[in-house]
């Protein structure tokens, strides 16, 4: 297994502290706004962002959620379960601006099936979708991000990995790639 | 990723301890579900559901099809009194016929002790058991540990009390074999009358005495008298029962510590609990209904991950 690194932990702080101000140029105090972490990797990203925005803005009553969608994906039974994670949303989000959160957007199904699991708990003003890494020209469905970290070009045997300074140890972005499907050309 | 190491819930006594484990946080998941603006999840859209019952019931029925419908499962329902069954035809025909019309998953309630087993033997679909006889009723003794997991936070090194007709119960069993995987202590309580034999080879304590169970125990699970499966008499009046056996308030009151109190339904007030006691703070009976499409909608889940 090939890593590198995309993005060390400096550069991921420096995306994390643009992400946030664009956000605060978008929704200002948050009085309107709503931020949703989708399950299981999407929520560690969400935590980060809520967390600069309290620092930046220590007035605002930013609320937070963590969305799971395990059970409104597409590759139900079409695939080993998996497991379903916790939904925490102890708000309304009628009428709310959401900005949903997840780490990497791929194929767009996931967020998909986020949009879905949150129709069925509230009906939302504007939903907005923020990654932290888009990878491009891999997508099954029209979805794309209003908010960005850094846009790769990936083949699909590749996979994207964010790792997490408060689980993984350190923060930083890799690239992996299977040597042996280098070479295989992609369907 | 996880799935269930059987392909169908036939009792408890298939189950593993990761599975019980697997039920009860996807049972947590689908809770969550339920207490949201609309209760309802597209997981299982394609999948097709037959709820057969052979006997009677109304809380078990409604329950599974409420949890297949929250999946939303295709349903299809039979009761045997408006059914072929009362022509002549056999079990393992009508399910076939059933099955012809593409049904995935059969979910079963039968008078017969071990149908449940026979017909996953015979049928190509996933079998849940609903209750077969006076054997197992599999998924009320998940909702009920895990109604004591909610309510006490675990239900390892819980002591369980089972009151009542353990003789006819399928209740008390499943219960006692899922209680005793998740490491509690249970104890069962009892007419001599209406205690199995050997029924402490199943590794429970037996008590003729209610107060020594009640004060023993944590929780007490008051099982119903089943009068429609007593061919003689275990005991010579319902008032000696209740007198005997029955929890009232004096009673509950009367203990050094509070015991949470539970019952399978349907109750029969006045007999194994007075209104009271299933009215006050430490029943948790309602919560058990609550809990029990939780779990059947968490069994149906991860059966139907495994459906070709």
């Amino acid at each position: 297994m090939q890593k590198r690194l995309l993005l060390d932990s400096t550069h991921f702080e420096i995306t994390i502290k643009r992400l946030c101000c664009q956000l605060i140029e978008c929704h200002d105090n948050f009085s309107d706004s709503v931020i949703i972490g989708l399950q299981p990797r999407g929520i560690f990203l969400a935590r980060r962002i809520h967390k600069h925005l309290k620092e930046l803005n220590a007035n605002a009553n930013i609320l937070i959620g963590e969305l799971d969608v395990t059970f409104y994906r597409d590759d139900f039974r079409r695939r080993e379960i998996i497991s379903a994670s916790q939904t925490r949303i102890d708000f309304s989000i009628e009428d709310k601006k959401v900005i949903l959160i997840d780490d990497v957007l791929f194929t767009g199904r996931t967020i998909r099936s986020g949009m879905d699991a949150m129709l069925d708990i509230g009906r939302p003003s504007k939903v907005e979708l923020m990654v932290l890494v888009n990878r491009r020209y891999s997508r099954h469905l029209p979805i794309e991000p209003d908010y960005i970290g850094i846009q790769v070009d990936t083949i699909r045997s590749e996979k994207v990995k964010v790792h997490w300074k408060d689980t993984d140890g350190e923060d930083g972005v890799w690239l992996l790639r299977n040597e042996n499907e280098m070479n295989v050309p992609e369907k | 990723m996880s799935s269930l190491s059987t392909k169908h819930l036939l009792g408890i006594k298939q189950l593993s301890v990761q599975d019980i484990d697997l039920i009860f946080s996807t049972a947590d998941n689908f809770k969550e579900v339920l207490n949201r603006q609309i209760k309802k999840v597209p997981s299982l859209r394609d999948i097709t559901i037959a709820n057969l019952f052979f006997e009677n019931s109304t809380r078990t029925r409604l329950s599974f099809e409420l949890a297949e419908r929250r999946l939303s499962a295709d349903v299809v329902n039979f009761a045997a009194s408006s059914s072929s069954v009362s022509k002549g035809e056999t079990l393992i025909d009508t399910v076939n016929n059933i099955l012809a019309m593409k049904v995935d998953i059969v979910v079963m309630r039968h008078p017969h002790a071990g149908s449940a087993e026979f017909l996953s033997k015979y049928v190509d679909a996933h079998i849940v058991n609903a209750g077969d006889g006076t054997h197992e009723h599999p998924t009320q003794a998940l909702l009920d540990a895990f109604s004591i997991r909610e309510k006490h936070g675990d239900v390892k090194g819980m002591k369980v009390a089972i009151v009542g007709d353990i003789l006819h119960s399928r209740v008390a069993l499943s219960n006692i074999l899922c209680l005793k995987k998740m490491g509690a202590e249970v104890m069962v309580c009892g007419p001599t009358t209406l205690m199995p034999k050997h029924i402490t080879s199943l590794g429970v304590k037996v008590s003729h005495n209610l107060r020594e169970a009640l004060e023993w125990c944590d929780v007490a699970n008051m099982l119903r008298i089943q009068m429609e499966r007593q061919e003689i008499k275990y005991f010579p009046s319902l008032r000696e029962y209740m007198t005997l056996f029955g929890v009232n308030m004096e009673i509950l009151n009367s203990l050094k510590k509070p015991v949470t109190i539970m019952h399978p339904g349907p109750i029969n007030r006045g007999v194994e609990i007075t209104t009271e006691v299933a009215d006050s703070g430490q029943s948790i009976i309602l919560n058990q209904v609550e809990n029990g499409v939780a779990i059947r909608m968490a069994v149906l889940y991860l059966l139907a991950g495994q459906v070709n």
